[in-house]
């Protein structure tokens, strides 16, 4: 297996001027000085990619994961270093961004085609071919400025795929269109893993990455922090986040979720007549590893301080998962375990023996109020968190201790278990 | 701070040759055939008469300029519409070209942005886009030719290709080198406009070319320095096709086809020298188009 892309110490800066001065005259009259900062977005990168692996690039907004796709692409050119790449290229950084809306969509097949470089001739043979994968046969000779935005990439995306190229770089895009359509995009990708060619995939969504790639890389502020196989780079990924802020970038960057306390939230009514005080989240391995895996047990225990005593009193405990979703809620009441009260100095332990969970970091929050939760005493949203990290490659949300075997099929048919 | 940061070694080993950005655009001719068609569509989609606007442009012209030279200024051109369009058609060419490649780069910006291909293509398709309209047009000047019974020289008819060829080296030239520095200087677009204009009347189009070469004696060859001009010489020579009609002194005299030839392989000579500098100067541009725009 030879290498299909070779990124050689590429860095690349960005000149963002403070004010942008495109006309003569004002570039007359600062005599060139314009007042620049420079950005870095990539910093000496260094990565080889073999022939016939896919690789996601990962990392928060702003990162750099998205100017390495277009140096290599070769829409930018890196101020430093060098990218080779061996082969046809095509690359989906915007879908059906080269169609013109007064065109229609037949002449847009042909022209972005051209675009990438793909011969007439070859795009006449593959054109059937090209809409029905777009399923666009009904509205192929309308302008396509009268295509919906998800007709409109189906048929970009059609395009590029079948102009079968060597190594092919993704951008985000497989999150456009319909269930299904995305389902056939992925189809797709399988198959050119299956031929043996090279996808280079830039993606928000970790699942994705660990469903499909051979190697994940992950960039930060330009540099590559790193390389390996999806699970333990994903990971790195997540630790990477989380040292930099606890709680609000990880969020908000992998998430795209608000945070921000409103002022009917329980946050802002809390009146601290008890404060959580602390909060340790232990599991088997917390000594050696700063994650769980999946099955492993689970302690969080909840210290707190009431300044007075309080009857009226329940302590509640949430995980949300990195996208807000509601995995688990409950709380003293519906437990069965009802506090009489709450005087001085106490602590409150949550206990399970199983976390099903797969792989992520699930945030926890908080809550101390009174049984109708008119009253709120103390609330934590959000604050900590604990992280499970899936060494195996199934994906999604809950462990479901699935095995896999192989049999005989018995030999007379028989009823079957399950009626379809 | 590593040292990559403050002093980064320049890219410049792999900035391509002319001959490699010649290659490229071979391999991307198609391109340059959709991208062409596609503006010819683009600018007559929804409208009535389609290319026929394209025929009207000179057509117009010609009733102005006939009005305001012949009816009102009284010059004494014979066959004066013939005269006019055999220089206009090509200065048509060459103005649409360059007016549309200047703009080239940065009308297509979304593409530029997304995709990687050789972007000289877009000011050359604008200069093919430009060629089609004179085409076009030319359809104008040939239906008036057969409307007067106009005879054109056959023998510098030759000639024609040979102007047409040299016309668009050097259009193309500036045409890459435009598209390429309008991205930077938006001020670009804006003045090519009035430079044109200038150079219109630069041009011996609606006069002739007589007027001017006659005053400065031994100094004519200054005049022909615009490259536009032995173009429309020739034109003018094989179409219009006459050199002193009724004592009026419009072309150069005793000027035979070698030294129409000698003017033109001049221009041509002269463009390619400017093409290659304007490739170059493309290629040294090309790498930022994308944060540019």
């Amino acid at each position: 297996m030879g290498t299909a892309v070779e990124v050689t110490g590429v860095s690349k800066r960005f000149r963002l001027y403070r004010e942008t001065l495109t006309s003569v005259k004002e570039r007359v009259v600062r005599l060139g000085r314009v007042p620049f900062e420079d950005f870095w977005a990539l910093r000496d990168v260094d990565l080889e990619i073999a022939q016939g692996e896919t690789i996601g690039l990962i990392g928060h907004n702003g990162c750099g994961k998205s100017t390495l796709l277009n140096c290599i692409a070769g829409i930018l050119e890196p101020t430093a270093g060098e990218i080779h790449v061996e082969g046809r290229l095509a690359a989906l950084l915007e879908l059906g961004s080269g169609f013109h809306p007064d065109l229609t969509g037949r002449e847009n097949v042909f022209l972005n085609a051209s675009l990438l470089g793909l011969p007439r001739s070859e795009v006449a043979k593959r054109f059937d071919e090209i809409v029905a994968f777009a399923e666009l046969e009904q509205f192929i000779d309308n302008q396509v400025k009268h295509y919906s935005s998800g007709m409109y990439a189906r048929l970009g995306f059609a395009v590029a795929v079948n102009m079968e190229p060597d190594v092919l770089l993704v951008d985000e895009v497989l999150s456009v269109g319909d269930e299904s359509f995305q389902r056939r995009c992925l189809d797709r990708i399988r198959q050119f893993q299956r031929e043996g060619r090279t996808i280079v995939l830039v993606s928000h969504a970790s699942d994705l990455v660990r469903r499909i790639c051979d190697r994940a890389a992950v960039l930060d502020e330009g540099r590559l922090v790193a390389v390996g196989p999806p699970g333990e780079a994903i990971r790195a990924f997540r630790e990477h986040l989380l040292e930099r802020d606890r709680r609000g970038e990880a969020d908000r960057f992998l998430a795209g979720g608000e945070s921000g306390a409103a002022a009917d939230s329980p946050q802002a009514k809390r009146n601290l007549k008890i404060r959580i005080d602390e909060v340790r989240i232990e599991h088997p391995g917390s000594d050696e590893r700063p994650y769980l895996l999946p099955g492993e047990s689970l302690r969080i225990t909840m210290g707190y301080e009431a300044v007075e005593r309080i009857d009226d009193v329940v302590f509640g405990i949430a995980v949300y998962d990195l996208e807000g979703r509601l995995i688990f809620g409950s709380n003293t009441d519906l437990l069965g375990v009802p506090v009489n009260a709450a005087e001085g100095r106490a602590q409150v332990v949550f206990e399970t023996d199983t976390v099903p969970l797969l792989d992520g970091t699930y945030l926890l929050t908080f809550g101390v109020h009174s049984h109708d939760e008119g009253i709120v005493y103390d609330w934590s949203e959000q604050q900590h968190h604990f992280e499970v990290m899936n060494p195996a490659r199934s994906v999604g949300l809950v462990d479901m201790r699935v095995q896999a075997k192989v049999e005989a099929r018995p030999l007379t048919p028989q009823t079957p278990p399950y009626r379809r | 701070m590593n040292r990559t940061e403050t002093a980064p070694r320049p890219r410049r080993s792999t900035e391509k040759s002319v001959l490699d950005r010649m290659s490229g655009l071979w391999r991307y001719r198609e391109l340059l055939v959709g991208l062409v068609r596609k503006e010819l569509k683009v600018k007559y989609k929804g409208s009535a008469v389609g290319f026929l606007w394209s025929m009207l442009n000179p057509a117009l012209y010609l009733v102005v300029f006939y009005f305001a030279f012949q009816v009102v200024l009284r010059n004494r051109i014979p066959n004066f519409a013939i005269y006019l369009l055999s220089g206009l058609l090509v200065w048509n060419l060459f103005s649409t070209a360059l007016a549309g490649a200047t703009r080239a780069v940065v009308g297509n910006a979304a593409i530029v942005k997304k995709v990687s291909f050789p972007r000289e293509v877009l000011p050359l398709a604008s200069v093919g886009a430009a060629f089609v309209h004179f085409l076009l047009q030319s359809v104008v000047l040939l239906g008036a030719l057969a409307l007067f019974r106009y005879p054109p020289s056959p023998t510098f008819l030759l000639l024609v290709p040979v102007a047409l060829v040299s016309l668009l080296l050097f259009t193309s030239a500036l045409a890459v080198a435009l598209s390429a520095v309008n991205v930077y200087a938006r001020d670009t677009e804006h003045l090519i406009e009035l430079v044109l204009l200038a150079w219109f009347w630069a041009t011996p189009i609606v006069y002739q070319y007589r007027l001017v070469a006659d005053q400065l004696g031994e100094a004519s060859w200054v005049y022909r320095l615009n490259p536009v001009t032995p173009v429309v010489l020739t034109f003018q020579r094989a179409i219009y096709n006459r050199i002193e009609p009724s004592g009026l002194a419009i072309l150069p005299a005793g000027k035979g086809v070698a030294w129409y030839l000698g003017q033109l392989g001049a221009v041509a000579a002269f463009s390619l020298v400017v093409l290659s500098l304007a490739f170059r100067l493309f290629g040294r541009l090309e790498g930022n188009f994308a944060e540019e725009l």
